[in-house]
C-alpha cells in the first residue's frame, strides 16, 4: 500500500511541501522581517497536486511550469502553503510564488525520478525516501549552520531600537551609509578592539611558536627513538590530554596570584603552550611514524647525526603535518576564553575574546556584543576557508580534543 | 629506527668492543652503546616537554588534592602581613608624622610584628609613643602578636628643621622597614575534611550530577548521531560538496565566545528572533525564556553542545566511509540488497569502531567542557554541571577549598574514564 507509487508520490510531496514551506517562510521573515508562516492545509493541498504532477507529467520544465503557475494561483487564493501578511506587496507575493515553484519542482523531480505509478519494488521505494532524507538534510544542516552566523552579523549592523522593535527585521537601512557599521567604528574606537586583536594575534603566534619548539622533538622522540618507558610516556600524553582545565585553571589562578603573574601577559603566553603541548605532541608523534623509515636510515648511515636527520630530512618532509598543527593550535589559542577570563583583568592587556566576553553587560547594546563575536570569527574563518585542507586535515588528527 | 637496526649497527667494533668480540658468531646481548646514545638522545629531547607539562599540569593536580583539605577561601589567596603607612601632617602650627599600622588580614593574627625606620636629621623628634624607641637616627617599633583587624595610628610630635614640603618629601622618602609574617593557610598544617562533606551534603549535588549526566550522555550521543547524518549526506560526490563540508565545520571552528553569545541572543525571550518566529508561526503564544527556565535550559545547553560538536564526529566518520571498499557494496546491489539494507548490514559494522572511540574521546570532552554552559547560562536554571560547580564554589561563593574538592571528585571520575578508553584503544589501534 505505501509501497505504491502514486501514495509514495503523494505523501512525498506533502511532506517535501511542508519543508519547503517552512524554509521559505522562514528565509522570507529572516530577510524582510514581515510576516510569513506555513500553513498546514496549504501543505497538503499543494503537495498532494505536486506529487501528482511531477509523477504523471514528464518533462522537468513543464512540471516547472505547471508548478510555478499552481504556486502563483494559491498564492493569490489565500491557499498557497506560505500565508503572507495581508498587506504583502506584489513583489513580495511573486518573489515566495517563484521561491516555492523552484523549490518544489527540480527537488521532487529528482526524488521521485524512479517512482511510477504501480506498485514500487522495495529497492526503487527506498531509494526514494532516500532521496527525500537527503534533501530534508541538505536543508536542515545548512539552515542550523547559517541561521546563527546569519543572526550574528546581521544584527550587529542594526540599532538597538529597531532590534527591539522586531527582532526578525534583518534587513540592512542602507540610507544609513557607514552608519550601518557603527558598532564596528565603536569598538575599535572606544573600545580599544584594536589592541585586543592584535593582542590575540601575537599571543596565539608566539603560543605556536613554543608549542613546536617543544612538541616536535618530543614528538619525534616518541615515534622513532627507542628508549624504556617509550609506551608509557605515549599514553601518559593521552591522559594529560584528557584532563579538564577548568580542575588546572584553579592551582593556576592560585600560583599567578601570588607569583604576580596574573593579569600579565607573559602569563598568559607562558600557560597557553602547556594545554596545546599534548595536543600537538599526540598529533605530531602520529604523523612522525607516517613517514618512511628508510629515508632517515640511509640519512644515517651517509654519516648524519640523528639531530641532522632530524633537521634536514624529517622536518622538510613532515612539513605539511607542521603546517596543519600549527594551524590547528593557532586557533585553540585564538578560541581560548577560559584562562583569559579567569587571568586578566586589566583592559588594557585582553585579548579579544576577554574583550567580546566584557561587552556582555546589559549597559551594552546587544549589537556590539554581535559585532565582537563578528570581529573574533572572522579571523578563524579567513584562515580556515583559505587552508581548509590543512585545517581538515589538523582537525581530523587532533581534534578528539574539543 | 627499530631494535635490529640498532643491534646490527653496535655490531661494528669501532665504537667499543663488546661481546661479539669472544664470540664473532652470536648478536650481542643487552644494550648496546648506540641503543644506549639513542635512549638518551630520546630523554634530551623529551626532557624540556616533561619539566614543562610537570611543572603546570603534575603540579598543579597535586596542589588541588592538597587544597581540597585545607579551608582556603578566595581572600586567603592575599597574604597575611603587617602593612605601615608613614605621613607627615600638620595640625595647627605643629606637625607629626603619623604611622598607620594595620594587619592586612580580618581573620588571622601575625607574630613577632616589628617595623623601623630611619629619621632624616632635617626632623627632631620630640617625645615617642609607647611601642617605639629612638637609637641615633632610627626608630623601631615593636607590636609583638598583632591581632587580626588590627589597625592603629601612632602619631609622633616633631619639630622640623626646613620648610614644609621637604620635610613631607624626606619623611615620606624613607620607607619604614616591616618585619613579621603572616601564616598562610596554604602552607600551614590545618587540615579539614568540610570541603568534601560540604559539596557532598548539600541538595544541590543531586541536581549537579543529573545535570552532568544528561547533559554528558544526551550531548555525546546526540553528536554522533547528527554527525552520522551529516555523514551520510557528504559521503556522495557532487557540485559543492567541499564548500558544504566548509561550512558544516563553522560551528566548530568559530571561537565559543561568538557563537555562544550568538545563541543567546537568537533565543533571548524579549529581543530573541528565534522566539519572535515562533510567535508569528503561531507555535507558542508567548515568548520562552530558552536559557533561563528549568527544564528548558538544560535541554538548550545540550542542543547547543550537540550543534557545536556534530561536526567533529561528521569529520571522522566521513573519513572512515570513505575508506570503506566499495566493491562491497557493488556485490551487495548484486544480490539485489535495498539501500537501508546496505547501511544497515554493511556500513554500520564497518563504523562501528570509530563510532566506539569517538563516543568514549566525546563523552570525556563532553564531561569536561565548561566554557559553554558557563557562557549560556552561567550555570544556572539546573544546568550547573560538576565543571561549573568548580568556578562556582572557588569564585561565585569564594570557597577554593569547596572548588578543589569538586575538582578532585571530577578527576577521581576522569581516572576511571581514562582505564576505560586506554583498555578500548589499544584494541582500536587509536584513532
Amino acid at each position: 500500500m505505501l509501497r505504491h507509487g502514486i501514495v509514495t508520490s503523494i505523501i512525498i510531496g506533502v511532506l517535501w511541501a511542508m519543508v519547503v514551506a517552512t524554509t521559505v517562510a522562514v528565509v522570507f521573515s529572516f530577510t524582510t522581517g514581515d510576516s510569513a508562516r506555513p500553513a498546514l492545509v496549504g501543505c497538503l493541498v499543494f503537495g498532494l497536486i505536486a506529487g501528482l504532477v511531477t509523477l504523471f507529467v514528464s518533462g522537468r520544465l513543464l512540471v516547472f511550469s505547471i508548478l510555478l503557475v499552481l504556486a502563483f494561483v494559491s498564492m493569490y487564493l489565500g491557499l498557497s502553503p506560505v500565508q503572507l501578511a495581508q498587506n504583502a506587496s506584489h513583489g513580495q507575493i511573486i518573489a515566495t510564488g517563484l521561491l516555492l515553484g523552484l523549490a518544489m519542482a527540480f527537488p521532487l523531480e529528482y526524488m521521485l525520478r524512479q517512482v511510477t505509478p504501480v506498485a514500487l519494488t522495495r529497492h526503487i521505494f527506498e531509494e526514494s525516501v532516500i532521496r527525500f532524507l537527503l534533501g530534508f538534510g541538505y536543508v536542515f544542516f545548512t539552515a542550523i549552520v547559517l541561521v546563527p552566523f546569519y543572526v550574528m552579523v546581521m544584527t550587529s549592523l542594526k540599532s538597538q531600537q529597531v532590534l527591539l522593535k522586531n527582532p526578525l527585521d534583518f534587513s540592512i537601512d542602507f540610507s544609513r551609509g557607514t552608519a550601518v557599521f557603527n558598532s564596528y567604528i565603536e569598538l575599535f574606537s572606544q573600545f580599544n578592539f584594536g589592541q585586543y586583536l592584535w593582542n590575540s594575534f601575537y599571543i596565539s603566534v608566539l603560543t605556536v611558536f613554543i608549542t613546536l619548539l617543544f612538541s616536535v622533538p618530543g614528538a619525534y622522540a616518541v615515534a622513532r627513538l627507542n628508549f624504556r618507558g617509550r609506551a608509557a610516556f605515549s599514553r601518559s600524553i593521552l591522559l594529560i590530554y584528557m584532563v579538564p582545565l577548568i580542575v588546572l585553571a584553579l592551582p593556576i589562578y592560585i600560583v599567578f596570584s601570588i607569583t604576580g603573574l596574573r593579569n600579565t601577559i607573559p602569563g598568559l603566553i607562558l600557560i597557553y603552550p602547556v594545554t596545546t603541548i599534548p595536543v600537538a605532541l599526540y598529533m605530531l608523534q602520529g604523523y612522525f611514524r607516517g613517514l618512511p623509515e628508510e629515508v632517515e636510515e640511509a640519512g644515517l648511515m651517509d654519516g648524519l647525526t640523528r639531530l641532522k636527520v632530524i633537521w634536514q630530512i624529517t622536518l622538510p618532509l613532515a612539513l605539511p603535518a607542521i603546517v596543519s598543527v600549527s594551524l590547528y593550535i593557532f586557533m585553540i589559542a585564538w578560541n581560548e576564553f577560559l584562562l583569559a577570563f579567569m587571568l586578566l583583568d586589566d583592559p588594557s592587556k585582553f585579548t579579544l575574546t576577554r574583550g567580546v566576553s566584557m561587552l556582555n553587560t546589559s549597559e551594552i547594546p546587544r549589537q556590539h556584543l554581535m559585532a565582537g563575536s563578528v570581529i573574533a570569527t572572522i579571523p578563524i574563518m579567513a584562515l580556515f576557508l583559505g587552508l581548509e585542507r590543512f585545517m581538515t586535515r589538523g582537525l581530523t588528527a587532533g581534534s578528539v580534543k574539543g | 629506527m627499530t631494535s635490529e637496526m640498532s643491534t646490527t649497527l653496535s655490531q661494528n667494533p669501532q665504537p667499543e668492543p663488546d661481546h661479539s668480540v669472544k664470540q664473532p658468531s652470536l648478536p650481542p646481548k643487552g644494550r648496546g652503546a648506540l641503543a644506549k646514545r639513542e635512549a638518551r638522545l630520546a630523554w634530551g629531547l623529551l626532557l624540556p616537554t616533561i619539566a614543562m607539562v610537570s611543572l603546570v599540569i603534575i603540579l598543579p593536580l597535586l596542589a588541588i588534592f592538597w587544597i581540597s583539605v585545607k579551608p582556603v577561601g578566595l581572600a586567603d589567596l592575599r597574604p597575611v602581613a603587617p602593612v605601615v603607612k608613614e605621613s607627615l601632617r600638620k595640625k595647627g602650627d605643629d606637625y607629626r608624622i603619623e604611622y598607620r599600622v594595620r594587619n592586612s588580614s580580618q581573620s588571622k593574627s601575625i607574630e613577632n610584628v616589628s617595623f623601623s625606620d630611619t629619621i632624616p636629621a632635617l626632623v627632631t623628634l620630640s617625645e615617642v609613643p609607647s611601642p617605639c624607641s629612638v637609637s641615633g637616627d632610627k626608630l623601631s617599633c615593636d607590636f609583638g602578636t598583632m591581632e587580626a583587624g588590627f589597625s592603629e595610628r601612632l602619631r609622633i610630635p616633631v619639630v622640623i628643621n626646613t620648610d614644609e614640603d621637604t620635610a613631607e618629601s624626606v619623611v615620606e622618602g624613607s620607607l619604614p622597614l616591616v618585619v613579621g609574617r603572616g601564616d598562610s593557610v596554604l602552607t600551614n598544617s590545618e587540615f579539614t575534611a568540610d570541603n568534601f562533606k560540604r559539596i557532598f551534603d548539600s541538595k544541590e549535588f543531586a541536581s549537579v550530577l543529573w545535570a552532568t549526566v544528561f547533559y554528558t550522555v544526551v550531548g555525546t550521543i546526540g553528536a554522533l548521531v547528527v554527525g552520522l547524518f551529516a555523514a551520510l549526506l557528504l559521503n556522495r560526490s557532487f557540485k559543492g560538496q567541499g564548500i558544504l563540508r566548509g561550512l558544516y565545520l563553522f560551528p566548530y571552528v568559530s571561537p565559543i565566545i561568538a557563537v555562544a553569545f550568538t545563541w543567546v541572543t537568537l533565543f533571548d525571550p524579549f529581543s530573541g528572533s528565534f522566539n519572535a518566529l515562533l510567535l508569528q508561526m503561531g507555535v507558542s503564544s508567548e515568548p520562552i525564556n530558552f536559557f533561563g527556565q528549568k527544564p528548558q535550559a538544560l535541554i538548550m545547553v545540550t542542543v547547543f553542545e550537540i550543534w557545536r560538536y556534530f561536526p567533529l564526529s561528521f569529520l571522522f566518520i566521513l573519513a572512515r566511509m570513505q575508506s570503506i571498499d566499495t566493491d562491497m557494496y557493488e556485490a551487495a546491489d548484486m544480490d539485489g540488497a535495498s539501500p537501508f539494507q546496505k547501511f544497515w548490514y554493511l556500513s554500520v559494522p564497518q563504523l562501528l569502531g570509530i563510532l566506539s572511540v569517538l563516543f568514549l574521546l566525546r563523552f570525556i570532552w563532553t564531561f569536561n567542557k565548561f566554557d559553554d554552559i558557563f557562557l549560556l547560562t552561567g550555570g544556572n536554571a539546573g544546568t550547573r554541571t560538576l565543571t561549573v560547580n568548580v568556578y562556582e564554589q572557588a569564585f561565585a561563593i569564594s570557597n577554593i577549598g569547596a572548588g578543589a574538592a569538586v575538582a578532585v571528585v571530577i578527576f577521581a571520575v576522569l581516572l576511571t574514564f581514562s582505564v576505560l578508553f586506554l583498555k578500548y584503544v589499544s584494541r582500536e589501534e587509536g584513532l
